[in-house]
């Protein structure tokens, strides 16, 4: 290393070495700086640290049954634990149909509700409302696990499906079968309540990022509120409005608690959305702690890093479209 | 300026601009009602909480463990303390790291290595909570040879990590770069104007986005499924399985007997109360004044 003079050191702005660059530039010098620029840099990587540790370990757990069944656990069909025969479609098609059946409902929902408390709300009734949203988010998954067990399920059979299936149901797939209760339309439902607290927060803070003289502009070429709020705020503010979709989404596909109590936890591929169905957590959640031979736990520890694959993509594409937006209308 | 006052009187509004005037009232109320749609579930689940719930709230709840299968009486005592033993664990092993960390990404701001740092911390704040209790039951549970209150702290610990670092940073960011430049040029090192100056200043906000991080992981119940197990008696010690009140709240409720139903309302109440409590406590005791809302 080339010995540089104090003051130079301070103003220089061209490269250092690399062993200098790691630390910031006041622990040149200083002992107790220097150890606390080291503790602060050892507290910072300790979570990728983690994070690679995570990632790492649920891998090695779940080897066993990657090597046994390579791709094919993915599309298998079959998940008997007696038989040791194990694949994961109906996880992830039970996982993804109630995610979007959440998504489906709660979307309109959250995005009406931001437009509602960006745009219309008078501040009397916007800060109670913002508040409650918020009071929902806070809300325990397994409080509402038990709300739907025994309130939204019931609701649900009686009011909703044993209506439409006896309507309906032989001639439309989508609604075919008896009406249980406990199905893929109830962890939908349930999921939609869940994350709309989340799909809303995020929303309404692009939504207000959205500049006031665009509005203006519109409203002072004849626009009415609705025109200025779907022709001009919301085109502003939809890249940041997908973020928190997919944000939302990423949240429903982990959503474990809630969606156990109601889905009905049956493994199979179930086309219609009163049959009830499993998804990758509620799977885990059921079996775990009684899985007993090494090929049943693999074969769960695989399901888990297949979740963990899918939320990480998800979520990654979420946070940049977010951080997009935030950094062009923002700042 | 007042408008002139000669003008012409408007045009009276066309019937195309009736129409636009009219869809623009109904499709705003449109979104009066989806607020109002959001806001419901939040109604009714107070609502059967406390019509469900209050009646089996006595002192025998507070200080008993439950009640043999099916029999009537006994508590979620064991869960109670349970619940705290495991948010004091999580918060020992957790909050230090945190809040390093996040004094780590204030100071570093830019950097490629805080950037990534900060992308892997948000990352890890969307790890689906039971993914992060199957990797603590590969990690200490099979090491320790058995479910323990341990590894449920070290689970909850996890969680709390990501939420905890973020807060963190945002509130050391919001201090105002005059105090920490005013304390450096009194001749303070940096890790004293840290410990001295920075973090006081930012003492409120974080300690905000603490107890916001602790009410949510003291409602987690799927880490704790295959971590801390839960136990039907009081614990006998960090080593040994625990009861929590979210594990007993999600026994109780997917069981067959309708005294067990009763309890599960009645501890879901008290864990809300909880949980709100702390909530209400970051949001309105501790006004940070450098929080803008």
């Amino acid at each position: 290393m080339q010995p540089v003079p104090e003051q130079a050191s301070a103003l220089a702005t061209g490269p250092r070495p690399f062993a200098s660059r790691l630390l910031p530039r006041y622990a040149q010098g200083n002992v107790a700086d220097r150890s606390y620029a080291l503790a602060l840099g050892a507290f910072g990587l300790a979570i990728p640290v983690l994070f690679a540790f995570i990632v790492v370990r649920v891998g090695v757990a779940s080897w066993p049954a990657i090597q046994r069944f390579g791709l094919g656990f993915v599309g298998g069909t079959t998940w008997d634990p007696v038989a040791g025969q194990f694949g994961a479609l109906p996880f992830i098609f039970g996982t993804l149909a109630s995610s979007l059946l959440a998504l489906l409902i709660a979307v309109p929902l959250s995005i009406g509700l931001a437009i509602f408390l960006t745009e219309l709300a008078p501040r009397w009734l916007a800060a109670p409302i913002a508040f409650g949203t918020e009071l929902l988010a806070a809300i325990p998954s397994v409080v509402y696990g038990l709300w739907a067990i025994f309130v939204l399920v019931p609701w649900l059979r009686t009011s909703i499906q044993e209506p439409v299936a006896s309507a309906i149901g032989d001639r439309v797939g989508l609604f075919a079968g008896p009406a249980y209760g406990s199905s893929i339309m109830a962890g939908g439902v349930i999921l939609a309540i869940m994350i709309v607290p989340f799909i809303s927060a995020v929303s309404r803070e692009v939504l207000a990022a959205v500049p006031v003289a665009q509005r203006e502009a519109a409203l002072a070429l004849g626009a009415t509120r609705w025109e200025m709020t779907w022709q001009v705020v919301l085109p502003y503010a939809v890249p940041g409005i997908i973020g928190a979709i997919i944000l939302g989404l990423g949240r429903a596909l982990g959503e474990t608690m809630a969606i156990t109590m109601v889905i009905g936890n049956r493994a199979e591929v179930a086309t219609s959305l009163f049959a009830p169905g499993a998804t990758m957590a509620s799977v885990l959640a059921n079996e775990f702690a009684e899985a007993s031979d090494d090929l049943h736990l693999a074969a769960l520890m695989s399901i888990g890093l297949l979740l963990f694959g899918i939320t990480i993509v998800v979520n990654s594409v979420a946070r940049f479209l977010v951080w997009r937006v935030s950094l062009r209308g923002g700042k | 300026m007042a408008p002139p006052r000669h003008a012409a009187p408007l045009d009276p509004l066309s019937f195309r601009d009736r129409r636009r005037r009219i869809s623009s009232r109904i499709w705003l109320a449109l979104t009066g009602v989806a607020a109002a749609l959001t806001v419901l579930p939040l109604l009714l689940i107070f609502f059967h909480l406390l019509s469900a719930g209050l009646g089996s709230l006595n002192p025998e709840f507070f200080t008993s463990v439950p009640a043999p299968v099916a029999q009537p009486g006994g508590g979620v005592g064991n869960g109670v303390l349970g619940t705290f033993l495991l948010v004091g664990l999580a918060g020992a092993m957790g909050l230090p790291v945190a809040i390093g960390a996040g004094v780590y990404l204030a100071e570093a701001e830019g950097g490629p290595m805080a950037n990534g740092i900060r992308f892997i911390t948000d990352v890890m704040n969307g790890i689906p909570s039971i993914v992060i209790g199957i990797f603590v039951w590969a990690w200490v549970v099979v090491a320790m040879g058995g479910f323990s209150a341990f590894a449920g702290g070290v689970a909850l610990a996890i969680m709390l990590l990501p939420m905890v670092t973020r807060t963190t940073e945002e509130m050391v960011r919001l201090v105002p770069r005059e105090i920490k430049e005013g304390a450096l040029a009194l001749g303070f090192t940096r890790w004293r104007t840290t410990l001295g100056v920075v973090l006081p200043a930012a003492r409120s906000g974080i300690l905000t986005g603490v107890l916001i991080a602790l009410a949510r992981i003291a409602g987690e119940t799927a880490p704790l499924l295959f971590t801390a197990f839960g136990n039907p008696f009081w614990s006998a010690g960090l080593g040994e399985p625990i009861a929590a009140l979210p594990v007993q709240i999600f026994q109780y409720a997917i069981s067959p007997f309708e005294e067990q139903h009763k309890q599960a309302w009645a501890a879901s109440l008290l864990l809300i109360a909880l949980v709100l409590a702390m909530n209400l406590a970051a949001r309105f005791l501790i006004r940070s004044p450098y929080r803008s809302r």
